[in-house]
């Protein structure tokens, strides 16, 4: 039903690996494909770094096959204090790693006595993602705030590669918006026009595809001084049908010292389009 | 043949009850007791030991494997097959309520098309504030939430402290995790604990979501449905019930893999109320009547009896094997 691959599905055929949770109920029609599918995090993630700190968003839906399983999932993980990452791809390995990175920077940050940095805390996510790439499938983008270089950006996807990027878009629903963000973004963005970008950004990402599986709740983490951003809402299309029709949005709005986070429900958001 | 009919229903049964785990080879009588579950005893005594049993390494050993792939082929030469592992099809599902949790589950567990156990019990002991329900294959339910049992008593004795939620959680997903989905248990893990009631879902690839109300299993859409129909925060407790009850009904008469009666368990700070059943939503029927005609009802014309001339034209002996 749904168009669109995932990218877990897209990068599968391209490496010809086998989807996990394949197909051992088929036979028995009483228990249905979706209860042996694997849960993913169809996803739109996007970070946005600029002076002072970093923005990150997501949307909240993870599946397993058509189904829905969470509708109010938080992709937006703490690492540390002030390092998140946004998560995309299979739900169980991002959360396995994400658990394991975090004791890693945790206990190198005791080493160290001081707060780490968010290179150290990429290349702890590059490191287990790149040995294991044949067994995960995880999209990861870690965003944070550190003393040294300030608010930065990192992307690790599938494979392991790692890059520092200004801005950065992933899971299966960023590629609706590449050349949004291509023609959109400039560095040194200010307060505003960061607010408008991400805004019609996922406003566009929702319009050119109705049945992106990015839902109800958009969660927001701010990085740095008194920055409101508000994403706004994606399509609904929902399998159950329980009339929850427009999306739903944490903002998080976060001072130098901090992190903050918010929601902005559908009925909040800004409404961009005429129709 | 005996004997090894023995032997291979016996393995069959170890094939379907333990998955390949642990050694499944045959064991002088002395050891048998400690392997067998309480639903299998042995059906024999005394057995020549063809192998000497060794001492168990922790997970799973897949040394059987090859050994079943063979016993698979003969069977299916033969013309049967090895039974299917049973799953149970099944609605489960929670919610937290104002003092605590509520799990519930159907009772029914199919064999392919054919129900198994009209009244089988998914919800299974964690410690004694938390509980957990399990969807998917019944043995690797049933083992894993027993192995997790386990070792958190052992954590609980080391720490000093009553469990929490969280803890069996992280063991358990990192459990799944570790065997990348073979382990067929989709879990519903509530409890009470010093820092409230949590209820979480774990998947078979070791994902979980913390919500204040999940379903899992097949007939999960249909009690999900009535769950985001009827939930608010902070119910009572027998509204908590109702709601749950009324979902796993969904469960029951919407889903082919559901069915019989509804378990409930109810977990508040320091007590907990294991209903079972909570309610027969299936009761097996009572015949109204009767085909049996009674002696009598056609009356008898004509009797004639003719004795049939038979002479024994071959007699063979086939003997039984009972040692």
């Amino acid at each position: 039903m749904r168009s669109g691959t995932t990218l877990r599905e897209k990068m599968a055929a391209a490496a010809m690996v086998p989807i996990f949770g394949q197909n051992v109920s088929d036979k028995y029609d009483l228990v249905p494909d979706w209860t042996s599918r694997e849960v993913s995090t169809g996803t739109t993630i996007m970070a946005v770094e600029y002076d002072g700190g970093v923005v990150i968003g997501a949307d909240s839906r993870t599946t397993t096959g058509a189904y829905i399983a969470n509708r109010v999932t938080d992709k937006l993980t703490p690492i540390h204090d002030r390092i998140f990452c946004c998560r995309s791809g299979s739900a169980a390995d991002t959360q396995a790693i994400a658990d394991v990175v975090t004791y890693q920077l945790g206990f190198h940050s005791i080493e160290l006595d001081e707060p780490p940095l968010v290179e150290t805390a990429a290349n702890l996510f590059k490191a287990s993602c790149y040995r294991y790439r044949e067994e995960l499938t995880a999209g990861i983008l870690v965003a944070g705030w550190d003393r040294r270089k300030g608010g930065q950006v990192y992307c690790v996807p599938i494979g392991g590669m790692l890059v520092r990027q200004p801005v950065s878009v992933g899971g299966s629903g960023s590629s609706y918006i590449y050349g949004f963000m291509d023609s959109n973004y400039k560095p040194g963005l200010s307060k505003d026009q960061c607010l408008e970008l991400t805004a019609a950004g996922t406003h566009c990402c929702c319009k050119a595809c109705w049945e992106l599986p990015s839902t109800v709740i958009h969660t927001l983490y701010h990085l740095s001084h008194s920055l409101y951003l508000s994403v706004s809402q994606l399509c609904l299309w929902r399998w159950r049908g329980d009339g929850s029709s427009g999306g739903v949005v944490r903002l998080a709005s976060i001072s130098e010292e901090g992190v903050e986070r918010r929601v902005l429900l559908g009925n909040q958001l800004p409404k961009f389009s005429t129709h | 043949m005996g004997l090894s009919s023995h032997f291979f229903s016996y393995e069959n049964h170890n094939v379907r009850l333990y998955k390949g785990s642990t050694n499944a080879a045959p064991l002088p009588a002395a050891s048998i007791t400690s392997f067998t579950s309480r639903k299998h005893k042995p059906s024999f005594n005394k057995m020549a030991t063809l192998t000497v049993s060794r001492p168990l390494f922790g997970g799973f050993s897949f040394e059987n494997c090859k050994r079943n792939a063979l016993l698979e082929g003969e069977a299916n030469k033969v013309g049967c097959s090895l039974p299917a592992a049973r799953k149970t099809g099944t609605t489960i599902c929670g919610v937290v309520f104002k003092d605590g949790i509520v799990l519930g589950a159907d009772t029914r567990a199919t064999e392919g098309m054919i129900v198994a156990d009209k009244n089988c019990s998914k919800i299974h002991y964690i410690s004694p504030n938390i509980y957990c329900c399990g969807a998917g294959t019944a043995a690797d339910t049933e083992m894993t939430t027993q192995i997790i049992s386990s070792n958190l008593e052992l954590h609980a004795l080391s720490t000093g402290r009553l469990p929490r939620v969280a803890t069996a959680n992280r063991m358990l997903k990192q459990m799944l995790f570790r065997y990348q989905g073979y382990i067929g248990a989709a879990l519903v893990l509530g409890g009470v604990d010093c820092n409230g009631p949590h209820l979480y879902s774990i998947y078979p690839h070791g994902s979980t979501d913390k919500l204040p109300y999940v379903t899992m299993g097949s007939g999960s859409l249909a009690a999900m449905a009535v769950f985001e129909d009827r939930y608010k925060p902070d119910m009572e407790e027998e509204d908590a019930k109702r709601l749950v009850r009324d979902a796993i009904a969904a469960g029951i008469f919407n889903d082919l893999g559901s069915g019989s009666n509804i378990d409930l368990c109810v977990i508040t700070k320091g007590k907990v109320d294991y209903i079972r059943p909570h309610d027969e939503a299936n009761k097996k029927g009572v015949r109204t009547g009767d085909y049996k005609y009674k002696r009598g009802t056609t009356g008898v014309l004509t009797k004639a009896v003719t004795p049939l001339a038979l002479e024994v034209v071959e007699e063979t002996v086939q003997t039984m094997d009972t040692s």
